[in-house]
């Protein structure tokens, strides 16, 4: 346990309800006011394999992992002997009577003796639960939304094997220390940060979604589509990528603001469309989870390898802007902030996260979407006549009227175009319409969300960070502040176009400045420097699949000569 | 009243003699006989001779990616089922490089109305094979002569049950304006495969080739007959029939999407207590 969280993980084959459990107990841990944090660890296969879901949770905010375990839940022998080695000093090991311990403390439960093998989870959940100081009656809350659909028979099974495991569990008389006090006064939500993305778009007015299901974005769509009837958004599972880019650009033109979800290998199939998009000046939302590659890669872990390849996606040159969100509040916030982005500016707009951050649960305060405004896709103003679609304007934004919703003709090209939109070869209009196209860049920096800055200025130590590493950072340099060193860290969520008066000063401020990015090549970093000529003292990267962590950044950094042991 | 004057007249960037001109002036003839004005219509197309048809009429245009012209339409119908939505595009567009979206569409069975420049070749990159070439079609990219069997558009989307299939010629606009008329009015995945010579780079298969062999379905014949139908668009050759092939009665797909039943989404408001119930539903 660090000193204000504590790690539970339950390891498991795939199969084995392992993801119930985690869900359920971290939904009644949310419940019961506590903060969490939970990081999935899946293989690419349905069955068997290796599986995790831990779940960091304390009285604070928590936006990282540990890599350290306090309590181990095991449903497999696999998980005690991989796990073992990152049990901190008073962990607990929660495993059925017929696993091997290993020696280590903990309650060794009777399964078959509580539960049918089939309620088994339930049961696991109800004795990590107890230990947890969770009550019955808020685990059985949980149980029975998610069970109660089923029929009877499978809940009351749940229920008995959830009350038979509380019951087990009191009378073993063990105790587990928890971090502090929770606050259940005020009711949070439990979302991930896909969801947090799918909520943030449907509440700045998305109408359209189009998708292949790739991993770890899927669950951005799945979200959608459960609530497209109720919401009056139509989301349509594509052909293949290159179909869902092109029908989203459709979409959006006729006057439905439109989204796409997809991971690396999905977004290169769409590269064609975001220059299509660009070049008819059409308003897109690009969400891409990342995961490592190249290729098929490392299809279920995390990184941030795609940074470069949406800041040069599509053939040409052409006004883009890229937002990396690093919480699910920031999820949401930035895809309603994305959408109004492609409106005004009229072209493709993306959002970078990865699967960390797609996949991790988090207690977070509940969106007051009553008060926000959404998106009205095209031009509700004066026309001037005859009607141009692509009419040269100071900052490059042409007056968008949808097709079908007024008597004049909307016409968009691929080709270079007149501003009529019809395709020309003049090439005099080729260097007009490429200054309005560019033009738009401008008004792109008005928007750009600062860098946020924690600690001091002129710090010993400044940790940059961007996307759903920024947590780890913040954590990092609280440590190393605890233990005399003057740190700060620079988070970005956005990441093009880059306003260096926002950020150069603190760069140059700090005595040293180290870029933290899950990536092998700096990409950050490396745009940093192009921008502004700024060279940093080191960096922290990390690029095997699974989440920076504090832990990681604080060991990196001694290993580095960064800062001392 | 709309009429043939209100869809305009453009200079093309078409070869003389060139097929696309009759398709264009019956194209122009189906719509003003549809009673349909250019504000209600959007011609997508991709790119490619025949993409370029919907420059040279007034109507809304989104002239977008080669192959991609279904897509982007697709997206377009669902967005705004009131359009018109008509997809103009030739054989390599439609059928070579957007292939599978060809096939997703006449599955979806969305209601577009398709209409393919089919020249057996491709004209803008001067002369390769197309997907409709005939085997032993010699050019300089295949100088053997194509030794794939050609896709049989017709054959194709009656195999999978597109609501209305048929097949015409330039060298009778007349009879090819009525089919697009037919077209226009059917619901569903509308496909007219258009003979074309290509004057410049197709001397196999000309207008004497095409009209030598196009056949008229006779009078008789009966388009609701599935199984008769793929019969009827498996055939060429010596003969090749012309006409409606096949009609379908499968619902179009924008009819069975729920959020589309209250109307186009073009316009339509964030439905915020429906959002925040969702979100509630989270604690």
């Amino acid at each position: 346990m660090t000193e204000k969280t504590v790690t539970v993980l339950i390891g498991g084959e795939a199969g084995q309800g392992l993801v119930t459990v985690g869900q359920l107990l971290s939904k009644a841990l949310v419940r019961a006011g506590w903060r969490i944090c939970v990081t999935q660890g899946y293989q690419s296969r349905v069955r068997g394999g290796h599986n995790t879901w831990a779940i960091r949770f304390g009285a604070g905010e928590i936006g990282a992992p540990t890599e350290s375990v306090d309590l181990l839940v095991a449903l497999d022998q696999e998980t005690v002997e991989i796990h073992k080695g990152a049990l901190t000093p008073h962990a607990l090991l929660i495993a059925d009577e017929k696993l091997d311990a290993l020696g280590l403390p903990g309650l060794s439960v009777p399964f078959a003796k509580l539960a049918a093998a089939k309620y088994a989870n339930v049961a696991a959940l109800g004795v990590a639960g107890t230990l947890l100081g969770l009550s019955e009656e808020l685990m059985a809350g949980a149980v029975e939304e998610l069970f109660g659909k089923k029929g009877t028979e499978t809940a009351a099974e749940n229920r008995r094997a959830l009350a038979e495991a509380c019951r087990w569990t009191m009378s073993a008389n063990t105790s587990f220390p928890l971090p502090g006090q929770p606050s259940p006064a005020l009711p949070r939500i439990m979302l991930n940060g896909n969801e947090a993305l799918a909520l943030g778009a449907l509440s700045g007015g998305l109408r359209f979604l189009s998708f292949y299901p790739m991993t770890p974005s899927t669950s951005i769509a799945l979200t959608v589509v459960a609530h497209a009837a109720a919401l009056g958004v139509v989301a349509e599972q594509a052909e293949d990528e290159i179909a869902a880019v092109n029908m989203a650009i459709g979409a959006s033109f006729a006057g439905a603001p439109a989204l796409v979800t997809t991971s690396g290998g999905g977004f290169a199939l769409m590269v064609e469309g975001v220059s299509l998009a660009a070049m008819t000046e059409t308003p897109l939302v690009v969400m891409l989870a990342q995961r490592p590659g190249p290729a098929t890669g490392l299809p279920t872990r995390t990184g941030q390898e795609d940074l470069e390849f949406v800041l040069h996606a599509g053939h040409g040159e052409f006004a883009r802007a890229v937002l990396a969100p690093g919480s699910p509040e920031e999820c949401f916030l930035i895809a309603r902030k994305a959408f109004f982005l492609a409106e005004l500016f009229q072209g493709p707009v993306f959002v970078l996260t990865d699967q960390f951050l797609a996949d991790s649960y988090r207690a977070v305060d509940p969106f007051e979407v009553r008060e926000l405004p959404a998106v009205r896709a095209g031009f509700a103003g004066e026309i001037a006549v005859p009607y141009r679609r692509y009419a040269n304007t100071a900052d490059g934004v042409s007056p968008r009227l949808l097709p079908g919703q007024t008597h004049h003709l909307v016409i968009a090209d691929s080709d270079e175009h007149t501003e009529e939109g019809h395709l020309t070869e003049d090439l005099a209009v080729r260097n007009l319409m490429v200054a309005k196209r560019l033009a738009k860049v401008e008004g792109l920096r008005w928007e750009v969300i600062q860098p946020r800055l924690d600690g001091p200025a002129g710090a010993d130590l400044l940790l940059v960070s961007w996307g759903s590493t920024g947590a780890a950072a913040v954590e990092a340099a609280a440590d190393l502040c605890a233990r005399g060193t003057a740190v700060s860290t620079l988070h970005f969520t956005q990441l093009w176009p880059l306003d260096p008066g926002q950020f150069l000063g603190s760069l140059r401020a700090a005595k040293r400045v180290v870029f933290i990015e899950g990536n092998a090549t700096g990409q950050f970093e490396r745009l940093v420097r192009r921008e502004t000529g700024f060279e940093g003292a080191g960096n922290v990267r990390r690029f095997d699949g699974l989440p920076i962590t504090s832990g990681h950044i604080l060991r990196e950094l001694a290993v580095a000569g960064l800062v001392k042991e | 009243m709309t009429t043939v004057a209100d869809y305009g007249t453009y200079e093309t960037a078409w070869c003389p003699g060139c097929g696309n001109h009759a398709i264009l002036g019956a194209m122009k003839e189906a719509l003003a006989a549809s009673g349909l004005a250019p504000h209600q219509v959007l011609f997508v197309s991709g790119i490619g001779q025949a993409a370029k048809a919907p420059h040279y009429l007034n109507a809304n245009v989104f002239n977008g990616l080669h192959g991609r012209a279904l897509p982007a339409a697709t997206g377009a119908k669902l967005a705004n089922p009131a359009l018109k939505v008509i997809v103009e595009s030739g054989d390599g567009c439609t059928y070579g490089e957007g292939g599978n979206h060809f096939l997703a569409a006449v599955r979806r069975n969305i209601g577009l109305t398709v209409i393919v420049h089919d020249n057996q070749v491709y004209g803008l990159t001067k002369g390769q094979a197309s997907p409709t070439s005939d085997e032993g079609f010699v050019t300089k990219a295949q100088p053997e002569g194509v030794h794939a069997e050609p896709f049989n558009p017709v054959e194709t989307a009656v195999a999978l049950k597109a609501n209305f299939v048929a097949r015409g010629f330039s060298g009778m606009p007349a009879h090819l304006a009525g089919l697009i008329r037919l077209a226009l009015a059917a619901p569903g995945f509308a496909l007219i495969d258009v003979l074309q010579p290509c004057v410049s780079f197709n001397k196999v298969n000309t207008f004497a080739w095409y009209r030598q062999r196009v056949r008229e379905l006779p009078s008789d014949y009966v388009p609701t007959d599935w199984a008769a139908a793929l019969m009827t668009g498996a055939r060429w050759g010596a003969e090749i029939p012309i006409g409606v092939i096949y009609r379908g009665s499968r619902p179009a797909y924008e009819d069975r999407v729920p959020a589309l039943a209250a109307g186009p989404l073009v316009g339509r408001q964030v439905d915020r207590e429906q959002l925040a119930a969702i979100v509630d539903h989270l604690k």
